[in-house]
């Protein structure tokens, strides 16, 4: 590769994030195509995928040497201190050309092989079905019908070609309508609830201005709300703040008048737009990257970030969608401004406590696919794929994730998959390992070629299924068994798998879901055993009486049967082992083999001082 | 009977009661002696049987003739009593404040109170100084039994057996007693097997401003160390804290006549600070219209999450100091009753693993706390909700188990017991039916025949079908050395406390009920899959025996 001048560095040491007297692995750094990797001297690997640094910078030299700080997008920050400065300054280069990249065709994906022919890779791709999901909905019906207008990406280009929307809309009102909004991105079909015959709907705000009204516009909202059999009314729900869509309105954009629109009831749910939330989350980091932090600046840096807040804006707006169709049995229109950030939180969200399909590991997959990828989420803009607008970037999906592991929390039976699974999806919306969230839309991945150059993630993580399984989900529950989450406050917790998912000395030192999950593994094994001690238990029985029988039949020793031979073979099994270190230690996910050093350091006779400097170890007077 | 004269309006009808999470019930209020009854008279409704001792404070108002009371405990539930009649009301009023606040120990249940259970075995004698002692005289000789305090003569606050170094006599225990704050010389209060280190607590020295000394002060502690070692004497006050204390009579060892010993002042706070946290910080979780910032900056403000943080910190020096410096420990604050037992009792959690077990953490509670002279009945005699604050009051012990718990929170599988063993202990603390928490001291303890009059929480707890409630189903006996995070991120709020009555717990409940069921059903088909083991090896032999003629 071009970018890279020095491929090996020795004598590199790694520092402890949080340790106030500067503890440090020394070993050596080896930069690749693809990542930066560290070797410590036990051996232990640090991987880094170059897509998934967000910022790298050089610090002034010590004596030590050069220190190089790197920020990563799945918040792992890692400290090196570079013997020589040219060393340091070549590899620092040789990171900033590598982790930003300029074409699509240059990210991992592209170069990703992970040994499959053509038509796995395929099949890979056709795993998750949106026109299946739609029919599992109970979409088409007497009420909503798949449009073709857009099929050419003529009306909408962020749309993407199947679109559901009420029978009676006509394609010229849809063109009309779609005129009248942002983006082209009129009112359409997210999710429909067979039960209620109430659906969610999503679009982007109108070119209303100060008085500007659009009758197909008007039109398409009355058909939504006429699709409705129950109850006539709809919620328009704007997902912003009043005075963000207020100021709008000068720029000619704006929200609905309640007055032209014949049936509707119009809602702000004040979400605060991608700037704020970007900001947000920039705070929460500076302040849980603090050295030796105190409880008191920990919690008023977790207020004034606003984060918490923010999550819970979105969850409540979400319960608002729930309530209305669970309730009031009425439909809801969502729209924020463009529609692909909040609106793709609010619908997705609302649809997950909605839905229990939508809990499973393949449903969850599915919501991604419907109301992220596939309605437009700009994916590389949000996440900095390629090098681009900084002011694009926000984490407005990792917020979706986060609002569905505090649902987790509250239900820790309602869902199929468990916190593993949220991480790992979350790592690799940024790894551009896999080509699902490249791009920004459908339209895009197409030109891309995706499905044929690139991999789909979601194969890849169904055959890891175990590792992603919540041992504790009762399947049992009703398909509309509807999430209602309590949103005080007090419920909002800090998540520190997340954001501090690889400083692992603020982890737990046992996992008690771990544990949990490999006895659940166990059972299933020991159930097999159990069937087949039986049997054997049982063959043998039949083969004694055989036996007998045959003695007096023939007065003649039995030759040694091939049946007999096998069973002797039979040795005592051992029991499916319990791993001793993952009982007595874990971190949090056991999906990353970064766990399984720190159940060596622990299962040593003296564990390794984990956290104490954090606090302690400073003993002056 | 003198309760008699208390209860001005034994009993009323049509009284409604409400509760969080629960629908309002309609039913009959009885005033006991002890207790606050109400019966719905339906045999399925769960009545309220509420010990008035767990009554904090109570609030009345009144809606025309309909009055109503509100009731908040100690373990910080709030309930509702709505009660037909202005006069019934300010008499069940008066009469539940006067029945909760008895000023005498010996009018209080425990006295009353008979056990419907068998004694297996008497709580009172479980955990005996004599046999705690013998744990240690196997591994050291250089510890001895001293029974210089049998009339608790030298220190009122001490119990009549303590341990000493061997070379101390009594004679010289006299006289350290003298210069050290309430009598309380330095005793043994933890040995580690390990490397023979040891931590000791007592009060501080009462050197007051001339720097007064004393040579059989130095003698005692020098004495625990070994040739050449040097130890650290560990202050839970500050250093500014301890040197005002020297114009009260108190201070600190000083560097001159203690060379041996490094001293290291942290600050843990006490009294009124530690009480007015706990109120605040029960109030802001109570409060449920609490916005994100409100709520935060009230948790913020509560410093309650501080207090755990410095008392956790200070408890892994001590324990850092002992298993990684290899150096032994004094510790004490000002009178050596509160943070010091919070950080004894702490480190041998971190060093310990007996102290892990339900029987060691009893034995830890006992030896600790209860004889090391905690003033449970000062302490406790108050808990979030009180107006009349006095000076004493402070949730010392309900901090020592918060940290307890997030210690178990970081290493779930380490400890025999669980969650609920703990707030099981906080509510006894405060409000029980035993006497195991009763009085200040083992001298009073004595004085009050507890012994004799009531019973030991142990003998109840112990039982094999209560314990079954506090076993924690993921424990596995481990022998190290557990180090907590003391980092902010890694110390959460204890919901099972101060949320308890806030929030719906259903769903966590049956979560942990079905975490609870895969482990039994491992543990049967583990069993099952032996049996079949065995069963399909004999017959294995029996046929290997059939076939060699």
């Amino acid at each position: 590769m071009e970018h890279i001048r020095t491929t090996k560095v020795e004598q590199v040491k790694l520092l402890d994030r949080f340790s106030t007297s500067n503890k440090s692995l020394t070993g050596t750094l080896y930069l690749t195509a693809t990542h930066l990797l560290f070797i410590d001297s036990h051996q232990k690997e640090t991987w880094i995928l170059h897509h998934h640094i967000a910022s790298v910078e050089k610090l002034a030299l010590t004596t030590s040497g050069c220190p190089l700080v790197i920020q990563c997008k799945n918040f792992r920050i890692v400290h090196f201190i570079v013997p020589r400065e040219r060393d340091c300054h070549d590899i620092y280069n040789s990171l900033l050309q590598l982790s930003k990249q300029a074409k699509y065709e240059d990210l991992y994906a592209f170069s990703y092989n992970p040994k499959q022919n053509d038509s796995e890779r395929l099949q890979g791709w056709q795993l998750i079905d949106l026109a299946e999901e739609y029919k599992r909905m109970g979409v088409p019906n007497s009420h909503w019908e798949l449009s073709d207008a857009n099929r050419e990406y003529k009306i909408c280009e962020t749309y993407p070609r199947e679109l559901y929307v009420p029978w009676t809309a006509s394609k010229p009102i849809i063109v009309g309508s779609s005129k009248f909004r942002s983006k082209g991105r009129f009112p359409v079909l997210s999710y429909y609830h067979q039960d209620k015959k109430a659906a969610i709907c999503r679009c982007s705000q109108p070119l209303s201005g100060f008085s500007a009204r659009c009758m197909e516009d008007e039109h398409l909202l009355q058909a939504i709300s006429k699709a409705n059999p129950v109850n006539r009314y709809m919620y328009v729900v704007d997902t912003r703040p009043k005075l963000n869509a207020m100021a709008n309105r000068a720029a000619g954009k704006g929200y609905e008048n309640e007055d032209n629109y014949s049936s509707i009831r119009f809602q702000f749910v004040g979400i605060e737009n991608i700037h704020v939330m970007r900001s947000s989350l920039q705070k929460l980091l500076e302040v849980n990257g603090t050295k030796g932090l105190s409880v008191s600046d920990f919690y008023s840096g977790l207020e004034s970030s606003g984060w918490l807040r923010h999550i819970k804006a979105i969850m409540d707006a979400a319960i608002f969608l729930a309530k209305a169709i669970m309730v009031e049995n009425a439909s809801v229109l969502v729209h924020c401004s463009d529609g692909w950030d909040r609106t793709s939180q609010v619908c997705s969200l609302g649809s997950l406590l909605l839905d229990s399909y939508y809990r499973t590991i393949k449903g969850f997959m599915v919501l991604i696919e419907k109301d992220w990828i596939s309605f437009g989420h700009k994916f590389s803009e949000r996440c900095g794929h390629l090098d681009g607008d900084p002011k694009e970037v926000s984490p407005v999906f990792t917020q979706f994730l986060e609002c569905v592991w505090h649902l987790t929390e509250q239900f820790p039976q309602a869902f199929e998959f468990n916190e593993a699974f949220l991480l790992q999806i979350h790592e690799h919306i940024h790894s551009c390992q896999f080509g699902n969230f490249l791009g920004n839309c459908q339209k895009e991945r197409e030109e891309l070629k995706l499905k044929e150059k690139t991999y789909s993630l979601w194969p890849f993580i169904l055959e890891d299924q175990k590792k992603y399984l919540n041992p504790l989900y009762s399947s049992k529950s009703h398909r509309f068994i509807v999430l209602e989450p309590n949103t005080v406050s007090f419920n909002f917790k800090f998540w520190r798998n997340m954001y501090h998912q690889f400083d692992r000395t603020l982890h737990p030192r046992q996992s008690v879901f771990n544990i949990i999950m490999n006895m659940n593994e166990q059972n299933k094994q020991l159930e097999k055993d159990i069937k087949d001690l039986e049997s054997k238990i049982k063959q043998r029985k039949n083969k004694q009486t055989d036996d007998i029988l045959t003695k007096e039949l023939l007065h003649s020793v039995h030759p040694e049967s091939p049946t007999l031979k096998t069973s002797l073979c039979f040795k005592e099994q051992t029991l499916l082992p319990v791993n001793d270190s993952l009982r007595t230690i874990e971190g949090s996910s056991p999906a990353d083999n970064r766990y399984s050093e720190y159940a060596e350091e622990f299962s040593k006779s003296e564990p390794a001082v984990v956290s104490l400097e954090y606090g302690v170890a400073r003993m002056t007077c | 009977m003198e309760f008699a004269e208390l209860i001005k309006t034994p009993r009323v009808d049509n009284v409604v009661l409400h509760r969080p999470f629960y629908p309002a019930v309609e039913g009959t209020l009885c005033l006991t002696g002890h207790h606050l009854i109400l019966s719905s008279r339906q045999d399925n409704t769960e009545e309220l049987w509420l010990l008035h001792s767990n009554i904090d404070a109570i609030d009345k108002r009144f809606v025309g003739s309909l009055g109503t009371i509100i009731i908040k405990c100690k373990d910080f539930r709030i309930i509702q009593l709505d009660i037909p009649g202005m006069e019934e009301c300010l008499n069940i009023a008066s009469s539940i404040e006067a029945l909760s606040t008895l000023d005498s120990i010996t009018l209080m249940y425990p006295f009353f109170y008979r056990p419907m259970f068998e004694v297996i075995e008497d709580g009172w004698h479980s955990f005996l100084p004599e046999q705690e002692f013998e744990l240690y005289s196997s591994a050291t000789s250089e510890w001895r039994l001293s029974y210089v305090n049998k009339e608790f003569a030298v220190c009122p606050s001490y119990p009549p057996i303590v341990i000493v170094p061997k070379s101390i006599d009594d004679e010289a225990l006299r006289k350290v007693a003298t210069f050290r704050h309430g009598g309380r010389f330095p005793v043994l209060s933890y040995y580690h097997q390990k490397n023979g280190m040891v931590i000791m607590r007592s009060g501080q020295p009462l050197t007051g401003t001339n720097g007064r000394r004393c040579k059989e002060d130095e003698k005692l502690i020098n004495a625990t160390l070994r040739v050449g070692k040097r130890g650290y004497v560990i202050d839970t006050r500050s250093l500014n804290v301890a040197q005002q204390a020297r114009a009260k009579g108190g201070g600190f060892e000083q560097e001159a006549h203690y060379p041996q010993w490094r001293r290291i002042h942290k600050s843990i706070e006490r009294y009124h600070i530690l009480q007015e946290s706990l109120i605040k910080l029960v109030e802001a979780c109570n409060d449920q219209t609490h916005n994100m910032d409100r709520w935060l900056s009230k948790l913020e403000a509560s410093n309650w999450l501080t207090h755990i943080k410095e008392i956790l910190t200070t408890a892994c020096l001590a324990a850092q100091c002992i298993d990684r410096e290899g150096a032994s420990v004094l510790i004490h604050g000002t009178e050596g009753t509160d943070s010091t037992l919070q950080v004894t009792s702490l480190a041998q959690i971190i060093l310990e693993p007996r102290s892990r077990t339900i029987r060691g953490f009893e034995a830890l509670i006992e030896r600790e706390w209860l004889q090391a002279g905690h003033p449970f009945q000062q302490r406790c005699a108050q808990s979030a909700y009180c107006n009349t604050k006095q000076k004493w009051e402070a949730p010392v012990f309900l901090l020592f188990l918060d940290c307890v718990w997030q210690i178990l929170r970081q290493f779930p599988c380490s400890f025999e017991f669980n969650e609920n063993f703990l707030i099981m202990l906080f509510e006894h603390a405060y409000a029980s039916q035993f006497g195991t928490f009763l009085g200040n001291s083992e001298s009073e303890r004595c004085k009050l025949k507890l012994q004799q009059k009531t019973m030991s929480l142990w003998s109840w707890v112990n039982q094999p079908s209560e314990l079954s409630k506090y076993t924690n189903p993921l424990f596995e006996a481990n022998n190290l050395v557990i180090w907590p995070s003391v980092a902010p991120q890694s110390l959460p709020l204890w919901e099972g406390i101060f949320l308890r009555w806030n929030r719906c717990s259903k769903y966590l409940d049956e979560a942990y009920e079905e975490m609870v069921n895969i482990i039994e059903y491992n543990k049967e088909l583990q069993a099952k899959v032996n049996i079949l083991r065995r069963q399909l090896a004999e017959l294995e032999t029996e046929d290997g025996m059939q076939e060699s003629p």
